[in-house]
């Protein structure tokens, strides 16, 4: 019953947030069955939608395996968008530095440099956070600012391409990138490209790693009680460092599948972090939320996001409708996944289904408390 | 660098960094009461966005500023009241709420721009300078401290409120129970939830007209306007020790680095290119200072954890 009530959150927050979507539509002039069939079409109506959706999925799945990583082990990690940024930027260095290796070692050359990159963006605030005590919320936050900038100065600058200066036009952008860095598509004349099969891969890998190994125990001993971990003989702060680079690396491959999976080949900056990583960074934690913080469940989770906002642009072109209602929506569903912990302790009071608590495997559905996982890592 | 150090240069510069600080003075005060309480509240930088909209689009349609500032107000507190709802009624992690409420911000604030305005258009007149008699003209001293517009003076004239508001009235002493220790307090008859709400909504309240201070400063709104503003406004309540005074100074650092680095790239002294390594200069700032005054100061103690009676 306690499995069933915990499933049935997310499905309880979509609606609102379905509900809360046809307000805005009704204020905003539009049919709110002609807006859901229009978002529902454009996520989902065609292969080509599909591949779109699947596409905006994958940076979604990476970053939020990689935050329920860090939420197990009772680390906040606001800072995805800073570390997809910074594994974009190394993994577009590496490509730049040595286009001419062969496809099939630079591709994952590239991959592996994304990973490092965004565990370098992560282990930053996780080593603060556990040898200097700064919070991390808001030191993810800063490295999120401090990203932005250093993009901005490498594509305006020492990164720009060497055309745009002749041409004088200055557009911030790298030069196309070596082809032999390019991820393959998988269907040819689609978009669908191995990213997708890369993000999948890690998300299976960041479950593995979480439940059937020594790190993983580690970490969420870690997670559940710093203390008792530390007298059980666990470094507590090297893994909290560990928990925010791994996670931060998650991000770091997205940020290299966002360039490698580009149509146009080249790191491109419009002077705002959300006009390359599509705000991936923040949605990924609603999506990290909707899926329990479970690195599996994260997936079908990405899947109905990364449709949510790709059947938002489509929204736009045909009800005029700005696909600004994406984030607005993702806001509604975090405050209501959050929110639930009381209304649904009442719930269960009332069902008396209180005898089987405690009982978090986690090999099996989303976690059943995420709220009071969520309020234990706060408190931590 | 020799033509920043003038007399003209640097009076300008720091009148504009006392200009910069403003919104972020608001949002630090507002944002102190609330943690004094034991709420963090996240959303700022949402609220901030929602209200920077409401007072942007009233100031477009009416020209009339004070009803700007007092939409911002009304929106600051409709946010306050949801945000209460959720984390006092509700008991919900306060941290993540706040994201929620920042996303939420972020994306209906764009939204209705898009839809409402479309085009970014000026505001026909921004918040205009008021030049305090006899003060004003002072010579240099007169032009960096005394011409300022209203929402500047009031923000600081609210350092001394806040102090007042938090040591010595007996809403303030609750304020400060219920945040270090609430069982406590909550057994002296203090009312937890109350407290904790009423606090909430002069935070929020205080966030919105920090909103409204920015955009009506800058005179435009667009997507994502605060840039990360109002994260930077919680930073500075907690190396300003969750204190007016501390709030205050730090606003004030980073409106005059604001301004130095504006007034740099402005004469050129810094190459176009390197002027995006200078806006880095907040957050880094922040980080630094985070490192530094980490284990020097204390947090309120029950920061962050809901409060039930058990």
């Amino acid at each position: 019953m306690k499995k069933l009530l915990g499933a049935s959150i997310p499905l309880l927050a979509a609606l609102v947030a379905f509900f809360f979507g046809a307000i805005m539509l009704v204020a905003l002039g539009a049919s709110p069955w002609e807006g859901l069939t229009s978002l529902a079409s454009g996520a989902f109506g065609s292969g080509d939608r599909i591949a779109a959706t699947l596409v905006k999925a994958t940076p979604l799945i990476l970053v939020g395996a990689g935050i329920s990583i860090a939420f197990r082990t009772s680390v906040v990690n606001i800072g995805g968008e800073g570390q997809i940024v910074a594994g974009a930027l190394l993994s577009t260095m590496v490509a730049l530095a040595i286009p001419d290796v062969p496809r099939i070692l630079l591709v994952p050359i590239v991959m592996v440099a994304g990973l490092v990159g965004g565990a370098i963006a992560g282990a930053i605030p996780g080593a603060l956070k556990a040898y200097a005590s700064v919070n991390e919320i808001l030191s993810t936050i800063m490295l999120n600012i401090i990203m932005l900038q250093f993009m901005n100065f490498l594509l305006r600058g020492p990164l720009i391409d060497p055309l745009e200066v002749e041409a004088g036009t200055r557009i911030p952008q790298t030069a196309r990138l070596s082809d032999n860095a390019a991820l393959p598509t998988l269907v040819s004349g689609s978009r669908l490209h191995l990213g997708v099969v890369i993000a999948l891969l890690a998300a299976v890998a960041a479950w593995a790693m979480l439940w059937r190994t020594p790190l993983g125990f580690r970490l969420r001993a870690v997670g559940h009680s710093p203390a008792a971990a530390r007298s059980a003989g666990i470094k507590v702060e090297r893994h909290i460092t560990y928990a925010l680079a791994i996670s931060g690396s998650l991000g770091g491959l997205a940020g290299a599948i966002l360039v490698f999976g580009s149509e146009s080949q080249r790191m491109v900056t419009d002077g705002s972090t959300a006009g390359f990583t599509g705000s991936a960074g923040f949605n990924g934690i609603v999506t990290a939320l909707f899926g329990g913080l479970h690195p599996l469940w994260t997936i079908p989770s990405a899947v109905l996001f990364g449709g949510l906002l790709t059947g938002a642009t489509n929204l736009q072109r045909a009800l005029q409708v700005p696909a600004a209602l994406a984030v607005a929506l993702n806001g509604i569903v975090v405050i209501f996944v959050v929110s639930s912990n009381r209304v649904r302790s009442r719930l269960e009071e009332l069902l008396q289904a209180r005898s089987e608590f405690k009982n978090s495997s986690g090999g099996d559905g989303p976690s059943a408390d995420v709220d009071s996982l969520i309020e234990e890592v706060e408190h931590a | 660098m020799s033509d920043f150090f003038t007399v003209s240069v640097l009076v300008s510069v720091f009148a504009s960094g006392i200009r910069l600080a403003t919104p972020y003075l608001l949002a630090s005060l507002g944002e102190t009461i609330g943690q004094r309480s034991g709420v963090l509240n996240l959303g700022v930088d949402g609220i901030m966005l929602l209200a920077a909209f409401g007072a942007y689009y009233t100031a477009l349609k009416t020209d009339n500023l004070w009803l700007a500032v007092l939409v911002a107000l009304l929106v600051g507190l409709m946010v306050g009241v949801v945000y209460g709802l959720i984390t006092v009624s509700l008991h919900a992690a306060q941290g993540i709420s706040g994201i929620g409420i920042f996303l939420f911000g972020l994306g209906f604030s764009d939204l209705l721009f898009q839809v409402w305005v479309g085009t970014p258009l000026p505001v026909p007149h921004k918040l205009p300078k008021l030049s305090i008699p006899g003060l004003g003209s002072i010579p240099n001293i007169g032009e960096a401290l005394f011409q300022h517009n209203l929402m500047t003076y009031g923000a600081f004239m609210l350092v001394p409120a806040v102090m007042f508001l938090l040591q010595k009235t007996t809403f303030g002493m609750n304020v400060r129970a219920v945040g270090e220790n609430p069982q406590a307090a909550d057994s002296l008859g203090v009312s937890v939830g109350r407290t904790r709400f009423m606090a909430i909504l002069l935070g929020s309240s205080a966030a919105g007209l920090a909103g409204a201070a920015l955009v009506l400063q800058g005179g435009i709104f667009q997507a994502n306007l605060t840039n990360g503003l109002g994260f930077i406004a919680i930073a500075i309540v907690y190396f300003g020790a969750w204190r007016p005074l501390g709030a205050m100074a730090g606003s004030l650092l980073y409106g005059m680095v604001n301004a130095t680095v504006v007034q740099l790239k402005v004469q050129g002294t810094i190459p176009r290119s390197a002027s995006d390594l200078a806006s880095m200069a907040p957050a880094v700032i922040t980080i630094l200072a985070l490192v530094f005054l980490a284990g020097r100061v204390k947090a309120p103690a029950a920061l962050t954890k809901p409060f039930a009676r058990h």
